[in-house]
């Protein structure tokens, strides 16, 4: 298969189903069969560079809440493919790692589940990569505010020689954001006031 | 010849070969005139510290140059970038490793105040774990700008009470957490 197609896809793999997408070949994949899938696309297909593994969160309140997203180019076809994986559990949720079948997935997945909380099941070393290992959050999550939330500092010791804290950032107006879609003058960068963060400033 | 300065009297006539000073001058003379930054270069700032110590900049013309990537072989901490909060107990240990005297620099707007990153992974200003002594606007800075803070950072050393600070030495563990602003 030189060109792979919706389809040829479907016809081999019974389980996927068409995403909406702007440019690549893009599908949905039930996250049990998601190994299987990529190693047949690996193997079979040529798609041999996994390029990103991300996720989206989509709302505290949807369900499925989280899915992830996989990037995958084909280096001897030379197109892309992207594959997105409902997690199941909202609370909990977990995919099934890659890191057997792609190594590049390793210090992704780490990522992902750094920002986003999703467990890698079967990953070799699932830890934190961005935040330090004792952070209690998932910052990228919808519910989490970008200016942060109280928690102790990283190292014990130097929080109580330096007396210092991990506090919500000031948030001085911001956060400043474009607003997706529009005319020009409508996605210019706005205020979301979030300054209630500064009482947390003026001790 | 006699000069205007308080921190030197001296007449050869009268003195000859000795010149009469004070221990602080003499003191705080040798030390502004042979600071040994310690570059902590963190984002892009540490490019523009790079550029203080090249040719063009010359960080050499005030005795600087002697850039030391030891806390113990330095004296001058410049903190040219974004501290995550992550990197700041490393910044914070390594202040602590490097020997007294010792003085710090917030190079740039981010080690000032956290500068544009107003997030959950960035301190919001290094003087929230370590005392500043010079504070450098710009994101980044101009190398003349960081060139300037460290001259200004020589005058804050040559009014220091060095003689009183070697019979009682300062106890870093009793410093306040915002013991940027001192005399």
């Amino acid at each position: 298969m030189s060109q792979a197609d919706f389809a040829s896809l479907k016809e081999r793999f019974a389980y996927l189903t068409e995403r909406d997408s702007a440019d690549h070949l893009s599908v949905n994949c039930p996250a049990k069969h998601l190994l299987e899938f990529c190693t047949s696309l690996r193997d079979e297909l040529g798609y041999d560079l996994l390029l990103d593994v991300t996720a989206i969160d989509w709302d505290v309140q949807t369900s499925p809440r989280f899915t992830g997203i996989y990037h995958i180019l084909s280096t001897t076809h030379h197109n892309y493919i992207r594959i997105a994986s409902d997690c199941l559990e909202d609370a909990q949720p977990s995919l099934p790692s890659l890191a057997g079948i792609f190594p590049a997935a390793n210090w992704h997945e780490r990522e992902t589940y750094d920002m986003m909380g999703i467990r890698y099941e079967g990953h070799p070393d699932l830890k934190r990569i961005l935040m330090w290992e004792d952070y209690p959050y998932h910052p990228l999550r919808k519910e989490f505010p970008l200016a942060g939330i109280e928690v102790p500092f990283p190292a014990a010791d130097v929080a109580e020689s330096a007396n210092a804290k991990v506090l919500p950032a000031p948030m001085m107006g911001g956060p400043f954001v474009s607003p997706s879609g529009g005319t020009m003058r409508e996605i210019e960068p706005q205020a979301k006031d979030e300054s209630w963060t500064e009482k947390e400033e003026q001790h | 010849m006699s000069t205007e300065s308080t921190t030197l009297g001296y007449n050869s006539k009268v003195e000859g070969e000795v010149v009469v000073t004070q221990a602080d001058a003499v003191i705080n003379w040798i030390r502004k005139h042979s600071v040994w930054p310690m570059p902590m270069g963190l984002a892009c700032c540490a490019i523009e510290l790079m550029a203080v110590g090249a040719s063009r900049f010359d960080i050499s013309r005030f005795g600087m140059e002697v850039m030391r990537f030891s806390p113990r072989q330095a004296d001058c901490m410049i903190v040219s970038g974004t501290v995550t909060y992550k990197m700041a107990e490393v910044v914070r240990r390594i202040y602590e490793q490097m020997a007294e005297p010792k003085w710090v620099v917030a190079m740039g707007a981010c080690a000032s105040t956290g500068g544009m990153y107003r997030s959950y992974a960035t301190l919001q200003g290094v003087d929230r774990i370590i005392p500043v002594d010079v504070y450098v606007s710009g994101c980044p800075p101009r190398p003349e700008a960081l060139l300037d803070a460290m001259i200004k950072l020589q005058d804050k050393i040559g009014r220091e009470s060095s003689v009183k600070n070697l019979t009682a030495p300062k106890a870093v563990a009793e410093k306040p957490a915002f013991a940027g602003k001192e005399a």
